[in-house]
């Protein structure tokens, strides 16, 4: 029903009456209206701003939040008003939609804030009024491919795990990934321009002898240009089968543009060997030759521009199509008038119709190489629209392909910016930061403060071994860390204790994998510098000491102890790491504890040394207790061979 | 010959374009510009303001708070204050998505259209309103008698209730089970005819359709049924 004109249903139900006298049977019992209150204002309080409506207004759309009996849930006794926490502005056109009925969209709205809250209410997109629909829909594709961008480049920083091929393979598509896919790159790069520049020297007409007279250069030094192709033929041939080899798909990389215009550049030379000096093949020979000019073409694998022009055309190929619709139309009546008018003078060239097509074509593209003239008046005045003609019809597509090429290019602009280091990690950070807050604050109150793109402040063990710190620090503490916090945090740690693992941060997992998988041979890390303490028996928790993390905001020193967890994780037989986290390695010696390994074959190191601040004071007062530490690491089962012992 | 042809036809080409260039420039303006915009300006000039409150009270048997309800609704579909045949054939329609509305909103249309100007004003809406629902029985019945009476004569003829019939019967679509047969607003009609017309002279008075009504006791209830509507 159109709840738009639910005002005027009482309207139509009274105009029923109309229908009572010739009605064949009697009519149904009437619904009752069992709330028979009259209709009266609510108010809803949407982050402070008030907005009031009639209570049959909301009821109009039963099957949203607001409608139902669902905003019962935000009803507000004291205040006698529904509260809703949410956006004030975006609530505008959901109230608005109630009233009249149209859901409009406002531009300046972002996309997803306004999908999120639609989403909240109950209210399903795609009953936006036409009026805001295309907006709404353009904007909402853009997000996606945008998100799409996200994915692919998240999905760029790869994991290990890969094989030989996947990783040849990725060498080839991106070769910023290793020294060596540069390297690939680049020498690839170059056989191309020495291709291309042997094919455009070979014609140039080079020292003429006296008794001849000029021959190109090809010519005169067969050999040696001979020679020059096939090594390039030689190169390209190489790279080619080892695409082939290291491509995902065979038969896709097979039927993709690239890999056709690398056998059509390469082909010729094939060509030419199998065949022999036969006189009547040679011409279809030379003709071959031509091909190897699409050689040129594989740059665009190193050009990004080229590759987006392609792409440009591809995408055009409408309007493109328009474009030469039209031009053939404009062309083709030109030619005929011209033709007509022409006939009649003598000596004229414009001897037929497809005669005229060229001078039609040269006049519209503003040419006029002038080698076809017309000599009548007529024929002059045709002429002259003819050119001014050509002038409109080519450049009316022309904005269109323009326009979505600037998009195209600006799209992958971005792409490329946010590729570059710098930004991604910075931005990784501030996602990890945003999205998995308190889990930072979990993690890093487990290690050492010591990253400094996550100024995060104070572990939350402190607040747990306050004994040993001043007053004042405790104070700070429990500023910064909430009851929220803490309880999170301690949430997270039944989560430890309950599967004997720990969290600990991704990045720092790829880093200690790399790093183990590097490093995987039976050695001691020289950096440990608690080799020393290394003994039999099982591991033991070491005093944990809480370490004065880096971050700007406390440059006061203190000399308390302060906790510093960071946990060594020794990997104790051929297991992979489970688990790797971040050492500082300025083990004090005197703290060390005993660690045991159940084998005592190997001992790899995971990680790696991190410059600590100098000004690490943080040295445990010896005097301090080994505080009972409820939230330590367990003792490892028998089960993991995952050692951790913390290191100071 | 062929050059003079070319030629004439090149010249008269040129003329054509001059032409052309010409009327851009408007000089050689078209009258019809004027027109358009001075439609333009009469309806969006025209706004009808309701009597007051207190005048439509003593016309109608609306509580205050029942005719502020009333007009809100109204005025939200029609800000100007008027509804015309078209918005009204359109806000009627949108109840019977189904079928047709359009031919009974056109007689609804006449049926409130108390001084038959074209356009239903609130006191229109509101007065045929009160009759509809807290009328008495007589009046209401008056009242249908009247969306019978196309021509408003006095009198209901056959093609009339026809008519009328058949507007109905467009309301409910085409997919209806039993589907309608094309025979069915006639045979309708003729039922209705047997019933009222008691003197057989092939329309019905108002006193035989008061009178027959009456004695139905079906369409007594029927009458009562939407007294709690606003």
């Amino acid at each position: 029903m159109a709840a738009g004109v639910a005002a005027w249903l009482p309207f139509a139900r009274a105009a029923a009456i109309g229908w009572m006298p010739v009605a064949n049977l009697p009519m149904p019992v009437a619904p009752t209206n069992k709330n028979k209150h009259q209709d009266e204002l609510i108010i809803l309080n949407v982050s402070g701003r008030r907005f009031q409506t009639w209570r049959n207004t909301l009821d109009r759309y039963p099957d949203t939040l607001l409608g139902s009996s669902e905003k019962e849930f935000f009803f507000n006794e004291e205040t006698r008003e529904y509260f809703f926490d949410r956006d004030p502005d975006v609530f505008r056109s959901i109230l608005n939609f109630y009233r009249t009925g149209k859901l409009h969209y406002p531009r300046y709205e972002c996309i997803s804030a306004y999908d999120e809250e639609l989403a909240f209410f109950g209210i399903i997109p795609e009953i936006i009024s036409d009026c805001c629909y295309e907006e709404y829909k353009d904007r909402k594709r853009e997000n996606t491919e945008r998100l799409m961008d996200d994915l692919e480049d998240n999905k760029d920083s790869k994991l290990p795990n890969m094989t030989f091929r996947e990783t040849m393979w990725r060498a080839f598509e991106n070769p910023h990934t290793s020294t060596m896919a540069l390297v690939f790159y680049y020498v690839t790069g170059f056989f191309i321009a020495i291709s291309v520049i042997t094919n455009v020297v070979e014609t140039v007409p080079c020292g003429s002898t006296p008794n001849q007279r000029d021959i190109p250069c090809g010519e005169r030094y067969t050999e040696a240009f001979f020679c020059m192709d096939t090594a390039c033929v030689m190169i390209f041939t190489v790279e080619y089968l080892m695409r082939l080899f290291a491509a995902p798909s065979r038969y896709r990389f097979m039927r993709s543009v690239m890999s056709i215009i690398d056998v059509v550049a390469i082909l010729p030379y094939y060509i030419g060997l199998v065949m022999t000096n036969n006189e009547d093949v040679s011409g279809a020979f030379v003709t071959l030759r031509v091909f190897r000019v699409f050689r040129i073409f594989k740059f665009s694998r190193h050009s990004q521009g080229l590759r987006i022009l392609g792409y440009t055309l591809k995408s055009c190929a409408s309007e493109l199509g328009f474009l030469l619709f039209s031009l053939t139309m404009a062309i083709i009546i030109f030619a005929t008038v011209m033709f007509y008018a022409e006939k009649g003078s003598s000596s004229s060239k414009f001897t037929s119709i497809p005669a005229s097509f060229w001078y039609t074509i040269v006049t519209m593209t503003t040419l006029g190489y002038g080698d076809m003239v017309p000599k009548t008046i007529a024929g002059k005045i045709f002429g002259s629209i003819c050119s001014l003609s050509g002038v409109l019809v080519i450049a009316l597509p022309v904005p269109v392909i323009v326009s979505n090429f600037s998009r195209i290019y600006h799209q992958n602009q971005r792409a490329d910016k946010r590729r570059a280091q710098k930004v991604q990690k910075a931005r990784l950070a501030r996602m990890r930061i945003s999205k998995s807050g308190s889990s930072t604050a979990f993690l890093h109150s487990k290690r050492n403060g010591l990253n400094q793109s996550l100024e995060l402040t104070l572990p939350y063990y402190k607040m747990k071994l306050s004994p040993q710190g001043s007053l004042e620090e405790d104070q700070q503490m429990k500023k910064t860390t909430s009851l929220l916090e803490s309880q999170h945090h301690h949430l997270l740690h039944c989560l430890e204790k309950t599967t004997n693992h720990e969290f600990v941060d991704e990045r720092l997992y790829e880093q200690g994998y790399l790093q183990t998988a590097l490093q995987n041979f039976p050695s001691r890390s020289p950096s440990l510098s608690s080799e020393e303490g290394i003994t039999g028996t099982c591991c033991s928790r070491r005093t944990k000491k809480n370490m004065q993390p880096l971050s700007a905001t406390h440059t006061h020193s203190h000399t308390h102890n302060l906790q510093e967890l960071s946990a060594l994780h020794i990997q104790c037989g051929e297991q992979q790491p489970l688990n790797t986290s971040r050492s500082s390695l300025n083990l004090m010696s005197d703290e060390s504890g005993s660690l045991n390994c159940k084998s005592s074959g190997l001992v790899t190191t995971a990680i790696i040394s991190i410059p600590t601040p100098p000004s690490n004071n943080s040295r445990a007062s010896p005097d301090a207790p080994p505080p009972p530490n409820p939230d330590a690491p367990p003792l490892p089962n028998p089960g993991t061979d995952v050692v951790k012992i913390s290191a100071l | 010959m062929g050059i003079q042809g070319m030629e004439l036809f090149a010249i008269g080409v040129v003329i054509i374009l001059f032409v052309a260039v010409l009327k851009q420039f408007g000089i050689l303006e078209p009258m019809s510009l004027e027109d358009s915009s001075d439609s333009d300006l009469e309806l969006s000039t025209v706004r009808h303001q309701p009597e007051g409150l207190e005048q439509l009270q003593a016309q109608t048997k609306f509580t205050k708070k029942e005719l502020q309800s009333l007009y809100r609704g109204f005025k939200n579909e029609c800000p100007s204050g008027l509804v015309d045949e078209e918005t009204f054939k359109t806000i009627y329609s949108q109840f019977f998505p189904q079928g047709d509305a359009t031919t009974y909103a056109h007689f609804l249309f006449n049926a409130f259209d108390l001084d038959r100007n074209g356009s239903i004003r609130f006191e229109d809406f509101v007065i045929g309103l009160s009759v509809l629902l807290r009328g008495s029985v007589t009046e209401k019945l008056n009242w249908a008698f009247n969306l019978y009476d196309i021509n408003k004569d006095g009198y209901i003829t056959k093609e009339e209730m026809l008519l009328i019939m058949k507007s109905i019967y467009d309301m409910m679509g085409r997919y209806t089970y039993p589907s309608v047969r094309d025979e069915a607003p006639s045979e309708h009609v003729e039922k209705f005819f047997q019933k009222m017309d008691r003197n057989r002279d092939g329309v019905v008075t108002i006193e035989e359709f008061i009178e027959t009504c009456q004695k139905d006791e079906n369409i007594m209830n029927s009458m009562q049924l939407f007294e709690n509507v606003i």
